[in-house]
């Protein structure tokens, strides 16, 4: 049995504005195993960086926690107060920020930026502290180390800074990496470097990643498992190959037919906008941009479906006495892909 | 693209460089040149920095060209001088820009944002037609003609993308430069606003140059692409056999390194490391554009033009 290292239970997140209580997180449940990545995908608004926020306990003042709780070797980091929370940030739990050009101080030297948390957690004096740093910026990559440690940020291109930003991460190597859209700032090339440092470091460190992107290109590549993010909630959830090949929720479907393969000659749209969480509807609440929507969709939210051990989705569809529906052609193509490959896979 | 078709944009050995003669010159653009036929999409891709941007500011004549001419409908238009001369060409070609966050003024109603260029082209002879030309535009970009007494703070991303739109379509243009159009949009968003600028094309025969870093999003959109890096075109072509079959070592590096939603092809992919110096100037071999087959153009010098047509051979075989 795989061991959990965080665990994620019925969280509801409201955030009070003068328009009134939005409904940011609405009963959200998820885990995370050891060792694996999970991918949090969704649009803008749809609460991947609010989630992953309330894991770290650096939820904005006008943010509150409903109910739930975010359990981590069995203690609720919802309980915890700042001070303890700040001995957990950074050493047990780090994240990297989407933009490298914004979470680096510009007034300290990149070497006293990875020191840091060294001389926080470790009480390291600041000689070994540099030190280490020395040593993870090689790991990351960084030619010169040896000169480059006295650096100002503005000295780095994005894509460096992005690699001292992953170092100050991994320098306590945390059991969990929390990622939030690390990548969306960088150019392509930049960004697949990037992308195989995580994955090579991850093995070497043996940290538990939570990735966040709206990017299924980049899920495709890094995920093992992906859960699927709508107006406040997980959608659907499975490991990497059922939620790309084996999609079972309209909204999934309609996301990845509207990416553009490097083979695709039509793009389909998701018509409409996502809800208001002001007022979230009380159904299915992307009813109303589904093409496939029955009555059920808004008048009551489905439940989660099973559709294997490990995969998930919260759609009518799935219920027994659902009608029967044909999804979009490129679903289809991947649906047919899928039972190819599990067909392979009983052969051997 | 076939020869007998229309040039209506030819870019001739376009030069941007900023603070000339400081020590701190930057050669943004370096001696580019391209044609965009009537009717077609031409794609500009290339990472942040390749002058991709400036390429199109310079068109669009927000910069003044440090050298080269850019020929619209015959007539250089990078020597314009006079007001009269510049309303006349702006009328032809308008511009829809990255952030539609800041690109619309948010202390503007939305039908005077929508309606700027028809005041400053006196294209409404009352304040009836003008609103009705308005509420026109708003329903053709796929908004409601009740949104046009609203502010920018209104509207989503994708709305205000599409009030940009609706805003360049103004003047009856006949280019359009969509600078990034939908790289702040979301992915669901994103698919709309290229689908309304394609039908948009369709409906009233636009011209587009469309300039953004995502790949496939351009790949989709473009008949023709155009392969930017440290200010330098690399190679153009026909854009799915540029993505199928690049000729140029940096653009098959840049393509390689898309991510494709596909965690089959993702295992196997493999990044092609692409080495810059092999675009280095070298005074004996110099580099320009070769046409290497038909419609197919690289950089490169007289000696590696047997080089790319094997690889295009390859190709096609």
């Amino acid at each position: 049995m795989t061991e959990r290292i965080l665990d994620v239970k019925n969280l509801r997140i409201d955030f009070h504005t003068y328009a009134g209580e939005v409904k940011a997180i609405r009963d959200v449940s998820f885990h995370l195993n050891k060792g694996e990545t999970l991918a949090i995908v969704g649009e803008s608004g749809s609460g991947k960086s609010v989630t992953t926020k309330s894991i770290m306990g650096l939820l904005a003042n006008n943010a509150k926690v409903v109910s739930g709780s975010i359990l981590y070797h069995d203690q609720d980091l919802l309980k915890k107060s700042e001070k303890e929370m700040q001995n957990i940030r950074g050493k047990d739990i780090a994240m990297i920020f989407q933009d490298p050009m914004t979470s680096l101080d510009p007034t300290m030297k990149i070497g006293q930026q990875i020191a840091e948390p060294l001389i926080k957690h470790k009480h390291l004096d600041k000689k070994k502290a540099w030190q280490q740093a020395l040593e993870i910026m090689k790991l990351v990559g960084i030619n010169d180390a040896e000169k480059r440690i006295n650096n100002y940020p503005h000295q780095f291109s994005g894509g460096q800074r992005q690699r001292i930003v992953i170092a100050i991460a991994l320098v306590c190597y945390p059991e969990v990496l929390i990622a939030d859209e690390p990548t969306t700032a960088l150019d392509v090339t930049i960004q697949a470097q990037i992308l195989d440092l995580m994955k090579d470091l991850q093995s070497k460190i043996e940290t538990s990643i939570i990735f966040i992107t709206h990017d299924l290109g980049v899920v495709a590549g890094m995920a093992d498992r992906v859960a699927v993010m709508y107006a406040g909630e997980i959608i659907e959830y499975g490991t990497v190959d059922e939620i790309f090949y084996n999609p079972q929720h309209p909204y999934t479907w309609g996301l990845l037919n509207s990416m553009p393969t490097l083979s695709s000659t039509k793009l389909e749209a998701i018509p409409g906008t996502p809800p208001d969480l002001l007022d979230p509807p009380k159904g299915d609440p992307f009813a109303a941009r589904n093409p496939f929507a029955m009555k059920i969709d808004a008048e009551q939210k489905p439940p989660f479906f099973k559709v294997s051990e490990t995969h998930y989705a919260a759609t009518w569809l799935l219920h027994p006495n659902a009608p029967k529906v044909t999804p979009p052609d490129e679903i289809v193509r991947r649906w047919q892909l899928y039972r190819k490959m599990n067909n392979q896979t009983q052969v051997h | 693209m076939t020869g007998n078709q229309k040039k209506l944009l030819e870019v001739k050995h376009l030069k941007q460089y900023f603070n000339v003669g400081k020590p701190n010159e930057v050669r943004a653009v370096d001696d580019i040149s391209f044609d965009i036929y009537e009717g077609e999409t031409f794609g500009l891709v290339g990472e942040s920095g390749s002058g991709k941007t400036t390429t199109g500011r310079s068109i669009i004549h927000l910069y003044k060209p440090t050298a080269g001419k850019i020929i619209f409908e015959g007539e250089d238009i990078s020597q314009l001088k006079t007001r009269k001369d510049f309303l006349k060409f702006r009328r032809q070609m308008q511009m829809i820009f990255q952030d539609p966050y800041a690109s619309l003024n948010p202390r503007m109603k939305i039908k005077d944002i929508v309606a700027e260029g028809i005041d400053i082209h006196h294209l409404a002879k009352s304040d009836q037609e003008r609103s009705e030309i308005v509420e026109n535009l708003l329903e053709t970009v796929g908004l409601n003609k009740d949104h046009s007494s609203r502010y920018p703070h209104e509207f989503s991303g994708g709305q205000r993308q599409r009030i940009g739109i609706a805003r360049a379509l103004a003047v009856k243009p006949k280019f359009i430069i969509a600078d990034e159009p939908i790289s702040a949009l979301d992915v669901s968003i994103q698919a709309q606003v290229v689908n309304l600028l394609k039908d948009l094309q369709e409906q009233q025969g636009l011209t587009y140059l469309f300039i953004a870093h995502d790949l496939s999003m351009v790949k989709y959109i473009s008949d023709r692409i155009g392969v930017m890096h440290y200010g330098r075109l690399l190679e153009v072509g026909p854009a799915d056999d540029v993505y199928e079959h690049p000729l140029h070592d940096y653009t098959a590096s840049l393509i390689s390194a898309v991510p494709v939603p596909d965690p089959e092809f993702e295992r196997k992919r493999r990044q092609i490391v692409y080495d810059a110096s092999e675009e280095k100037d070298d005074p004996a071999h110099p580099k320009k554009m070769h046409e290497i087959v038909p419609g197919r153009f690289v950089r490169c010098s007289e000696d590696e033009i047997p080089k790319y047509r094997a690889r295009a051979k390859k190709a096609l075989a």
